[in-house]
């Protein structure tokens, strides 16, 4: 049987869970923690919906057996240290029909945290793993220079 | 269909020699899940006991001797884009990760999972092709190296034992300075898969070439490297005359198919237009 006991902190609070070791980190967020702000689109690594961060690193949590996240600190878009990045994404109007942007958040976050001023064209590149079905492209680069104005 | 989860088991290995303990047994190795995890989202996976080895320090650290710089088989697309030294001395590498899948991909995605997969539209076997890479593979019964060039037999065959672990990538540091040129052409700039991935190193003196390597993506059943046209340059001095002999050589030696992504026609007639560009930035 492949059951495995897994540790996971996630946006600071600890968790160990039984679960299957080739669940997806994604189902094992939105089952077995009900933090379902996290979505899955296409379960196949190709759009980004289900990203978080993994250990400081943006990952498509639908690719990732728990097993393997063992262990790992975890942040999801239930976070409590997103809110300007929310707040930007409202005030731009950045949410069409809603399910990308839990993804878009944290590849906004996670490009963010690594370069706190990134140009166009490195907002283009930084979120070129996350697919949005109402193209709104242009809305969420603007939710993204608005945030990275705001830092000083 | 899913994949049934209780027929599976995943067991991340705590060092190498349990990992290859694993795969004597049968077990096969996952590194970052990017390929392997969309077969099993689909229920495709044919392999029901996985052994985990993205964190094996043999297989995650980028080491340097003064005759070669040596990749971990989980080194990350991320990290090969981090790294200053590849940047300067392997520039077309770097290139190759930063157009594999986007940045959560490149985050998880390896480059000994890339040359696994053996998908003849990856696009850093081509770079790895150019700068003559050796492979390094281990088992229980002991360690063994090949040439890159040698490692795909046929479309997803590889010289490797299912027992074998792919540990390390080792590139040839070059002595002198090289013209490098990679292109890759594909529907979109973002996360799309090649129709045609380019590749070039040449050593060149005023138009004479002592020494050239081309390697192509999504071309044929491998990732290809193009020896006729090699042999057809070397020594040349470059005219006009001898890139059009080139342009023949090369829609000969490559054997591209129409699929999904494109068509035979087109690949051969790109393939044939980033040769003569780069073959014209030598002139």
């Amino acid at each position: 049987m492949a059951n495995a006991q897994i540790a996971l902190t996630v946006n600071g609070a600890a968790h160990t869970l039984t679960v299957p070791a080739m669940k997806r980190l994604l189902d094992v967020l939105r089952e077995d923690l009900r933090l379902t702000g996290t979505k899955e689109g296409c379960g196949e690594g190709e759009c980004g919906a289900c990203s978080v961060i993994l250990d400081g690193e943006l990952v498509n949590s639908c690719l990732i057996p728990a097993k393997q996240a063992d262990g790992a600190q975890l942040v999801t878009i239930e976070d409590s240290g997103l809110g300007a990045i929310q707040q930007a994404f409202a005030e731009t109007g950045a949410a069409q029909c809603g399910i990308c942007t839990p993804g878009m958040v944290m590849a906004s976050f996670a490009l963010l945290a690594r370069n706190a001023k990134p140009s166009l064209e490195q907002i283009r590149e930084g979120l070129a793993g996350n697919i949005c079905r109402c193209t709104g492209y242009q809305k969420i680069f603007d939710a993204v220079v608005k945030v990275s104005r705001q830092s000083s | 269909m899913r994949s049934h989860l209780a027929d599976f088991d995943l067991v991340v290995a705590a060092d190498l020699a349990e990992a290859l303990r694993l795969l004597a047994a049968g077990w096969r190795p996952i590194a970052g899940g990017t390929d392997l995890m969309v077969l099993f989202n689909a229920g495709r996976l044919a392999y029901r006991k996985l052994v985990g080895i993205t964190k094996l320090p043999e297989l995650t650290a980028i080491t340097l001797s003064p005759n070669a710089i040596t990749l971990g088989a989980a080194v990350t697309y991320s990290a090969i884009q981090r790294h200053s030294l590849l940047e300067s001395e392997f520039p077309l590498l770097c290139r190759a990760a930063s157009w594999t899948g986007g940045a959560a991909n490149q985050n998880r995605g390896t480059l000994g999972g890339n040359i696994v997969n053996a998908s003849p539209a990856a696009d850093s076997p081509p770079a790895l092709l150019v700068y003559d890479a050796e492979l390094e593979l281990i088992s229980t019964s002991g360690s063994r190296r090949i040439r890159y060039g040698e490692f795909h037999t046929g479309y997803k065959l590889m010289q490797s034992r299912p027992e074998e672990l792919l540990v390390k990538i080792h590139l040839p540091r070059h002595q002198r300075e090289l013209s490098q040129y990679a292109r890759k052409v594909g529907a979109r700039k973002a996360q799309a898969i090649s129709k045609v991935c380019f590749n070039a190193v040449a050593e060149v003196n005023s138009s004479f070439i002592k020494h050239i390597r081309i390697a192509l993506g999504s071309v044929a059943p491998v990732p290809l490297r193009c020896r006729k046209v090699e042999e057809a340059l070397s020594g040349q001095t470059l005219t006009s005359t001898l890139i059009a002999h080139a342009r023949d050589l090369i829609a000969q030696e490559i054997q591209p198919i129409d699929d999904i992504r494109s068509t035979a026609k087109y690949r051969s007639l790109v393939t044939q237009n980033l040769l003569t560009e780069f073959l014209g930035s030598l002139l």
